[in-house]
């Protein structure tokens, strides 16, 4: 069967016309990049609800933060880099301290930008955000889990942060699926107990591939698909922990901070086990095609296969 | 109720002048010269131009004040309390642990305060989400902010005011507390932002330039911006740090520091009726 493939920004930016349509209040904020974050399917059907502020993401932050007071539902994209990185303060003093219903949804997260290296590779972002008291963050795997997140953090009041990515990658679920999905709670998929491979946003794909490369060597593994970075599954993980002989996080994100830090902070309280983290090492990302570069940060498949080899 | 009788009005801008010297005396600490500087604009903006019902805090078509310069806190806390938003003795607690009065405004804490502030730049971009907002959902209502000559140096501020003449914001007014020091010193020796009536001008706002501390031209000056179709109003209003305390006026070094007692009753004598 021919493996459908979409970037999970494109899930965004379908879901946010959709959502413009049932809800009068959902108003859209982009900086000079919608047809890259994909608000460009938004903007188009309803301009007089789209602000476009120009390169000025500090600026952006501050309007959506001023829209939410008046009850609107702001959604305000831009790349993660520019999101979390660039206007961090204008997210922690305008939108999370006093408590905003601000959708922050940041597209071209992680290494998986590729080509245009590191000033854009955004692999601190996770960090930064679930620092922030206040803060949901969410960072979604698939178009199936992404189109659902989209319509619930909609839902919540509060802000909230949601990681997307720019390259296509593999649909993991089906519609179905998503009836079962709930923010916080982590996706167990398989039940081996040699391993938990708990990840995140476009690495569960390579996880579930190992999973099933594993399985042709006789090695049984489980994936953790950790949508809810913060407040995260810490019931889950434990109980993978005390099911499974080994824990290993794989994340898009540097390995500190990010989601093996979040899986190491539940355990370290709770259950102490060893967590071997895979994800970008204490260094920036650097050009090249996504694919080669999750090869190269040993992130991808062959890379979770060759931990058991 | 507006106080229209000019009079009245300085007489409150007194009150809240004394406000202000007992919140940072009680507390030992906060901001007394760019509160100082800021009270009469704060005092016309909610006794006699600002469309807002103490009783009503979360009226969604009242008018919005946002301190963008929020470490000015006891000058709004001060101002609020005589308009009755809270009791006045909470201004002993300023700043104080267990209080809801932080040193900078919190919307969530305060009745009658709109926007979190106190990160210098940040104010002026929520004004314009609000103005924008209250354009989009018809409530004709008038938004205000108040920035500080210093904190203009953000770049930040120039953002939204580049967003607010692109939507023709003619419902913000953005007042520029103009008293010409930062806490290293004089703007034009520390920051070096001058020509502000040329930039924003330049950046597509109508301009008045008056005297802050006179009552009546501040009246008459958001009188006008309420007025000005098709564009975003800026107020630049040249005003003394420490207004109102001789030993304050025109001294960085109380941008932010709390009298000492014998200050303090000189203060307070200096601002009887």
């Amino acid at each position: 069967m021919e493996e459908i493939k979409k970037a999970t920004r494109e899930s965004y930016g379908e879901t946010l016309l959709e959502l413009g349509k049932e809800n009068e209040n959902i108003v859209v904020l982009d900086a000079d990049l919608s047809s890259a974050t994909k608000t460009s399917l938004f903007a188009k059907e309803f301009p007089d609800r789209f602000i476009n502020v120009g390169i000025a993401e500090q600026n952006m932050m501050g309007i959506a933060a001023g829209l939410s007071t008046f009850g609107k539902v702001p959604f305000a994209s831009t790349f993660a880099v520019f999101a979390a990185g660039r206007a961090y303060e204008q997210i922690r003093n305008s939108i999370a301290y006093p408590k905003l219903n601000v959708k922050i949804c940041a597209t071209h997260a992680g290494i998986t930008v590729g080509e245009d290296g590191a000033t854009h590779q955004m692999i601190e972002d996770i960090g930064l955000m679930r620092g922030l008291p206040n803060m949901t963050v969410m960072s979604t795997s698939d178009d199936v889990q992404t189109k659902w997140a989209v319509r619930e953090i909609a839902k919540i009041n509060g802000p909230v942060y949601l990681r997307l990515c720019r390259m296509k990658t593999p649909v993991i679920y089906n519609e179905k699926d998503s009836e079962k999905f709930e923010i916080g709670k982590g996706i167990q998929i398989g039940k081996g107990t040699e391993a938990s491979i708990i990840a995140t946003g476009d690495t569960v794909a390579e996880a579930i591939k190992a999973k099933e490369i594993l399985k042709g060597h006789g090695i049984n593994v489980r994936v953790i698909d950790i949508h809810t970075i913060k407040p995260i599954d810490r019931e889950l993980i434990v109980k993978c922990a005390k099911e499974t002989k080994r824990i290993i996080t794989v994340e898009d994100h540097s390995v500190i901070n990010g989601l093996g830090a979040a899986v190491s902070d539940a355990l370290s309280e709770e259950y102490p086990v060893k967590v071997e983290k895979m994800g970008i090492p204490d260094v920036f990302g650097r050009s090249g095609k996504a694919e080669e570069l999750m090869r190269y940060f040993k992130i991808d498949s062959m890379a979770i296969v060759n931990k058991f080899m | 109720m507006k106080i229209t009788n000019i009079e009245a009005l300085e007489r409150i801008a007194k009150e809240v002048r004394r406000g202000i010297i007992e919140e940072v005396y009680n507390a030992g600490s906060g901001h007394p010269g760019g509160s100082l500087s800021c009270a009469d604009i704060l005092t016309v903006l909610y006794f006699n131009q600002m469309n807002i019902d103490e009783k009503k805090t979360n009226d969604p078509n009242r008018d919005r004040l946002v301190l963008s310069k929020g470490h000015a806190s006891p000058a709004l806390y001060s101002v609020l309390a005589r308009k009755g938003y809270f009791d006045k003795e909470l201004l002993k607690t300023f700043r104080k642990i267990g209080s809801n009065l932080q040193g900078h405004p919190d919307m969530n804490k305060v009745p009658g305060v709109d926007m979190t502030t106190g990160s210098l730049g940040q104010g002026i971009s929520t004004a314009v989400g609000m103005a924008i907002a209250s354009k989009m959902n018809q409530a004709g209502c008038k938004v205000f902010c108040i920035l500080g000559d210093g904190e203009i140096e953000e770049g930040q501020v120039w953002e939204a005011c580049t967003t607010a003449s692109k939507y023709e914001l003619d419902n913000l007014c953005v007042i520029v507390d103009n008293n010409n020091l930062q806490i290293d010193g004089k703007i034009e020796e520390v920051g070096g932002m001058n020509n502000l009536t040329e930039k924003f001008i330049s950046f597509g706002f109508n301009v008045l330039n008056i005297n802050g501390h006179d009552i009546s031209s501040i009246v008459d000056a958001i009188t006008t911006a309420k007025q000005t179709k098709g564009k975003p109003t800026a107020i630049i209003a040249k005003t003394i740090k420490g207004k109102g305390v001789s030993f304050m006026e025109n001294k960085a070094e109380w941008h932010g520091k709390a009298p000492k007692e014998e200050e303090y009753k000189l203060a307070m004598k200096e601002l009887e009726a």
